[in-house]
């Protein structure tokens, strides 16, 4: 299957030509430097104050611009082009309005460490500060949401600008960088001299090596310990570490578990590998990380989902902690073995050198047990659709190679928890920030990264609702995106909350008044398909994807159904809410 | 154990710096109890001093969210060297002239300054480490305190370092 989105002219031979030292606009060197940033698809919508620079991409054919109908729709699909392709994902809105829009997805990437270049217009520059039409602090706005942000004051400042925030974006902890940029800087002339050089910057160095006194520290405690386990994160698939981690593992033989987003960080089919840890995670994962005498965090950053109640988190564990980021080392969970830098380059040092740990066979045997008597499970049903099992249709049909995106809720749960991934950046999800709309516009950025490959949003009927009006983009691009709605008609995880917390106090989560959703996606053009069984689901299913562009399937589902196992807050990890199953 | 903890960080002197760093010990829920920021010894660059209550492992998270900030050069915690600090106060005293030689007394003891004399009011210029100035204030409090100005702690470390 390949999508149907216009090719981007080849750019060798303009980019010869471009990028000779020429006096140009400010909005020309934007476009010309985005280029040299191998920048080939922005996603954006302009108005006032963006106008020079959407007026210098008339006719521009280098790289894709998308259109999205709302600016939350264009930063979420940026995030998942980066999420899916580990590219840095860029977005453009004009000021005020515009820009506020962008302020839950820049939020969303920052908090999911997601490289991303946001560039908004502001007013003019003599204006800033009157409370002028359409102007917003942006930079004052998102400061403690991004990595770093410029407000251009000078258009001379620009190539070195831009330059710099795709250095910050991409590397060290990953993140959104925004560039604010006032109409007249985007219409000043000035000699444009391309930036390609490394990036000196004196206040920031992310530290990529290791110190090896602790990486020799941990490969002694690896051979003295007798419970060790792995707690593998995001950041192994955002550093390109999980041929690394896979190779430690193999060395090791250290049972392992993956974060909500390290899924896809090791293949989920090995032996070893025990499910996600935390609030909806496997019994095995969180029994390991409770009963553990050594536990080595990769990448991950002790997030509150994942470690439950923290007095009482892992409490037999020395704690190694992996990270790029120091200042994540120690600020949830006080660390033993402290180990600052890239996740890749500390697995790959490490895999010189570490061992089986050979003090674990019982433990190794104590993980099986536990793996093979407590999997994830639900009680099927043959006269209502099991979300569950919708999960697992897609999954066998697909057989773990999509690229799936979710929004968030407990579909989320169920599709983390019974689609089994192999493969990293496979996975795009609002992990930290927990975003609503984020699902579907965000399989729009990934299939706009893999135009060859399948992707599959997974929706609930709330979140799709929130950026629906994105299946426009769809439908002209004809972005073959396979749009799946589990449809419960509530509000799922707050119904569930408040059925387990607030004692059956159903408090406004009754979506009644939702469209029809089938009705909905042929409004804009898409093949709508509904399925209230297994067999029209399996149909359904099937015909979505002999479908060549985009398809919208809505699975009317049962209403009452939990996500399973649950640890609810305040308590510690182990003591789980196991469901009925 | 909750102290009193001085830092000092150079940072590029871009517009913003300021609200960046604020903004990051309010974001985080630390405590600035003072905040100084001016010129350092090299051009482009200021150095902020700022005093902070909070245990060990507050200082440790905000000396290493300090360092994420692009515009952070370096980050000294002063308080764990010898380090002198000092902060400055101008109170506007009211003095008739009967109290006045009661008042000289105190300034003088203290190597305080008059720096202005009004019909019926004084300004006292006093320098000095945080204590020696609360001190000053309680003793010009019963003459009547009509206006009160500190500019907060700045701060080095002694010696070579």
């Amino acid at each position: 299957m390949s999508a149907q989105i216009p090719e981007v002219r080849s750019t060798n031979e303009l980019r010869e030509k471009w990028m000779k030292p020429e006096v140009i606009t400010g909005s020309e060197i934007l476009l010309r430097s985005l280029l040299l940033e191998g920048v080939d698809c922005v996603f954006g919508y302009p108005g006032g104050a963006v106008l020079y620079i959407y007026d210098a991409m008339y006719g521009f054919e280098d790289f894709k611009h998308v259109l999205t109908r709302h600016e939350q729709g264009a930063i979420h699909a940026a995030d998942g082009y980066a999420r899916a392709s580990g590219k840095v994902g860029v977005c453009i809105a004009t000021s005020g309005p515009g820009a506020t829009n962008l302020v839950t997805g820049i939020a969303t990437a920052f908090m999911d460490s997601v490289p991303l270049v946001v560039i908004t217009g502001n007013v003019i520059s003599s204006l800033i500060g009157t409370d002028a039409f359409q102007e917003a602090d942006i930079t004052g706005i998102t400061m403690p949401i991004t990595k770093h942000s410029y407000l251009v004051r000078d258009v001379e400042d620009l190539p070195r600008i831009i330059h710099e925030a795709f250095h910050i974006a991409n590397t060290g902890r990953k993140g959104p960088v925004l560039i604010d940029i006032p109409k007249d800087i985007s219409a000043a002339q000035t000699l444009f001299v391309p930036q390609t050089g490394p990036v000196t910057m004196r206040g920031y160095n992310p530290k990529v090596l290791p110190n090896k006194i602790q990486l020799d520290k941990l490969t002694h405690a690896i051979s003295e310990a007798k419970r060790p386990f792995i707690l593998a994160g995001g950041g192994v698939v955002y550093s390109g570490g999980h041929e690394a981690l896979y190779e430690f593992v193999r060395k090791t033989e250290i049972p392992i578990t993956t974060t909500l987003l390290g899924l896809g960080g090791f293949p989920s089919g090995h032996e070893l590998w025990t499910g996600m840890p935390g609030m909806h995670g496997t019994y095995t994962s969180n029994q390991a990380i409770q009963q553990s005498d050594l536990l080595i965090c990769i990448g991950a950053r002790f997030d509150d989902r994942v470690t439950g109640k923290l007095d009482g988190f892992a409490p037999h564990a020395k704690i190694v902690h992996i990270d790029i980021d120091p200042a994540e080392i120690g600020k949830n969970v006080p660390t033993d073995i402290p180990i600052v830098g890239d996740v890749k380059a500390v697995l790959e040092l490490l895999n010189q050198d570490v061992k089986r740990a050979n003090r674990a066979d019982a433990w190794r045997a104590q993980i099986q047990q536990w793996k093979n008597e407590k999997p994830y499970s639900y009680k099927d049903s043959d006269t209502v659709l099991k979300p569950q099992w919708v999960v697992e249709l897609l999954d066998e049909t697909t057989k773990g190679g999509a690229i799936v995106t979710t929004d968030v809720g407990q579909h989320q749960m169920w599709a983390a928890q019974y689609y089994k991934f192999n493969q990293p950046r496979s996975w795009v999800t609002s992990g930290g920030l927990g975003t609503m709309g984020f699902g579907f516009p965000s399989a729009i950025g990934a299939q706009m990264a893999n135009p060859d490959r399948l992707v599959i949003s997974i929706n609930g009927d709330g979140g799709m609702q929130m950026c629906s009006q994105e299946l426009a983009i769809c439908a002209i691009n004809n972005i073959p995106v396979k749009i799946v709605i589990i449809n419960n008609q509530v509000l799922g995880m707050v119904r569930q909350w408040q059925e387990l917390i607030y004692d059956n106090r159903y408090s406004h989560i009754d979506l009644a008044g939702s469209p029809d959703f089938v009705k909905l996606a042929e409004a804009y053009g898409v093949k709508g398909l509904r399925a209230t069984n297994k067999e029209e689901a399996r149909r359904a299913w099937q015909e979505a994807l002999d479908t060549p562009g985009p398809v919208v399937v809505e699975f009317v589902v049962s209403k009452e159904e939990n996500v399973y196992p649950m640890v609810t807050q305040g308590s510690t990890i182990d003591q789980m809410l196991m469901g009925d199953e | 154990m909750t102290t009193k903890n001085t830092i000092a960080v150079l940072v590029n002197d871009h517009p913003g710096v300021l609200q960046r760093v604020s903004g990051l010990f309010g974001r985080r829920g630390f405590n600035i109890e003072s905040i100084t920021v001016g010129q350092s010894e090299e051009v482009g660059l200021s150095r902020m001093v700022i005093v902070t209550i909070g245990d060990k492992n507050n200082l440790e998270q905000i000396e290493k969210q300090l360092y994420k900030l692009v515009d952070v050069i370096k980050v000294i915690d002063l308080s764990s060297k010898p380090m002198v600090a000092r902060e400055l106060a101008m109170i506007k005293v009211k003095a008739e002239p009967p109290q006045r030689p009661e008042i000289m007394g105190v300034v003088e003891t203290f190597r305080a300054a008059v720096v202005d004399v009004g019909t019926t009011s004084l300004i006292v210029q006093v320098i000095g480490d945080t204590e020696k100035i609360d001190a000053m204030i309680e003793l010009l409090k019963p003459y009547g305190i009509r206006e009160l100005t500190r500019t907060g702690v700045t701060a080095m470390i002694r010696g070579n370092a």
